[in-house]
């Protein structure tokens, strides 16, 4: 089975646990994280790459456990011009893809540390945020 | 030093010859040389924001039909207008929405297209459809209305905004369990974080805090193009708020109700906005021009982001209760550093309403200002200060007399 991109959420209460090693150990699957990210409030994201025969299995032990899992099909795209940094994603980014660059109050977008849980979709009050699949 | 007047200040600007700085400006200099060099060089001080202001709209006159009509009902792009004035006139409010909108019924409700939505796509100059109902009458026969409008099709069309340009306003926060969904944003739980909403030192009612400048007849930079300040907005309470020890004390619930022509403004500076779970609204850009009359003015116009406090409100519990009492009270530069400390907890800032938009308003308005095209409007009347002692009212919930059960 070809390898399959994820995005996992994790709630606070469980991001300190290794679960992430039960998909190893107990489901037999190789994972390659591409990204992870646990913000102030301890909620974590993390996209992974998983391959393996009980792939689905595993996946369905991490919803069990609480994790939102997501199929990484989409990119996050920032149209610039309909932006007009006021900032309302800022803070509610988890992984500070969306920032301001102090001083000069500006907003960018680092696709980079995008884990393209989508929350800054809605929020943008100028619809300035996509997402492309 | 004499106090310099409007109409001096004025001949300067005509003859091109006017000291105009913007506000961050002032601030530097002012760091600089002091209070009283800045006060004589300095002519005019320029402000800016540019934010979501839900008590904004536009009134239009759309032209008569043939036959003609008396509206009823209007509705633009399928937002409901306000009649119930002369036959075509109408008015849409910023926060007006499609009568089939899902609202919060999935909530939060996404509010994609409202009232100022529709003023955005009349100032883009985008073809806007009308539909309207009359109820016939002798001298207004004609009952129904279909048709496509653009803002040059119009008689009138004038942006007339009730409330704008808050002096000072809150920093959001969430003390609750769950994430809220509010005009200040999206509030995340156990203060996940705080959002704020003014431009701080660029802010114009924090510049000219005593209103000793601005009143009915002020000229301002206005969605772009050039306004009007033609009364005090509503719930204007410029009284004194208790401040931390040494802050200066500066009034902080000022509003103004403003008034311009919507054919020159422009959709980069009136933007429909549609605020997750609350609903859709107009981010307005305001710039107002305060002249350095005297020493006393140049000290307000001046005050850096460090002077300025904002009153940090709970939207959990204290906001939709009306109920009294801050969390404290932070400063613009805290705000603006990205973080601020709360109940010991490290808690991430972002502003609502964009600081960056804020400083071109305040350098557009300079430049207009410089090149002799936009000359100071004298308030025929000054807005009610904190002397004026105006007092909140609040409304309270009365029976009717006759139980309903
Ligand atoms: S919320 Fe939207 S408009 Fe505001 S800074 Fe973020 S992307 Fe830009
Ligand atoms: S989808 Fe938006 S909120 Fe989520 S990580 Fe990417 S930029 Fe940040």
């Amino acid at each position: 089975m070809a390898p399959n991109k994820i995005v996992l959420r994790f709630p606070a209460s469980i991001s300190d646990k290794p679960i992430i090693f039960h998909l190893v150990k107990d489901y037999d699957l190789m994972i390659n994280i591409l990204k992870a990210h646990i913000n102030p409030h301890k909620e974590g994201t993390m996209v992974l790459e998983v391959e393996g025969s009980r792939a689905e299995d595993g996946l369905g032990f991490l919803r069990d456990q609480g994790v939102v899992v997501q199929p990484l099909t989409e990119e996050i795209v920032w149209n610039e011009d309909q932006c007009t940094h006021c900032g309302a994603c800022t803070a509610i980014c988890p992984t500070r893809a969306l920032y301001i660059e102090r001083p000069a109050m500006l907003v960018h977008f680092d696709s980079e540390a995008c884990v393209i849980c989508q929350l800054c979709v809605r929020a943008c009050p100028m619809r300035a945020i996509e997402v492309r699949f | 030093m004499a106090d310099k007047t409007f109409a001096e200040i004025n001949a300067k600007i005509r003859a091109g010859k006017a000291v105009v700085l913007t506000a961050e400006e002032l601030v530097q200099l002012v760091a600089e040389k002091g209070v009283g060099p800045a006060a004589k060089e300095v002519d005019v001080v320029t402000t800016g924001t540019f934010g979501p202001m839900c008590s904004s709209g536009a009134y239009f006159n759309f032209g008569h039909s043939a036959p003609r009509i008396k509206f009823h009902r209007v509705w633009l792009n399928g937002i409901p207008a306000a009649t119930g004035f002369a036959a075509v006139d109408a008015f849409v409010g910023a926060t007006a929405l499609p009568e089939d909108d899902p609202l919060n019924t999935n909530h939060p409700g996404e509010f994609r297209y409202g009232g100022g939505h529709v003023i955005e796509d009349f100032v883009a100059g985008r073809p806007v459809r009308m539909k309207a109902a009359g109820y016939g009458t002798d001298c207004y026969p004609r009952r129904e209305l279909e048709t496509t409008v653009k803002l040059d099709d119009l008689n009138e069309a004038v942006l007339f905004n009730p409330r704008n340009a808050y002096q000072n306003y809150a920093c959001a926060v969430n003390t609750g369990p769950r994430t809220l969904y509010t005009y200040m944003g999206v509030l995340k739980p156990g203060l996940g974080n705080a959002h704020y909403s003014t431009s701080g030192q660029l802010s114009p009612l924090l510049k000219d805090p005593y209103f000793r400048t601005i009143g009915i007849g002020t000229r301002i930079f206005l969605g772009g193009g050039t306004g009007y300040v033609v009364w005090n907005g509503t719930q204007h309470f410029p009284g004194i708020p208790a401040l931390p020890e040494g802050a200066p004390p500066v009034p902080a619930g000022g509003t103004l109700a403003v008034l311009g022509d919507l054919k020159q403004m422009s959709p980069k500076w009136l933007r429909g906005t549609s605020m997750l779970g609350y609903g859709a609204t107009l981010t307005v850009g305001i710039g107002i021009p305060v002249p350095i009359l005297n020493e006393e003015i140049c000290y307000y116009a001046s005050r850096p982001d460090s002077d300025l406090y904002a009153p940090i409100i709970d939207y959990a519990e204290a906001y939709p209760n009306r109920k009294p009492g801050t969390l404290g009270q932070v400063s613009y530069a805290a705000l603006k550093s990205g973080v601020i400390n709360l109940n010991d907890k490290q808690v991430l800032t972002a502003p609502v309403s964009s600081y960056h938009k804020a400083r071109e308003i305040s350098a557009t308005l300079k430049q207009w200002l410089l090149e002799g095209k936009f000359l100071l409007g004298e308030p025929v009347q000054l807005l009610p200060g904190p002397d004026a002692g105006i007092k909140p009212k609040s409304l309270e919930i009365r029976g009717s007399g006759r139980r309903n059960g």
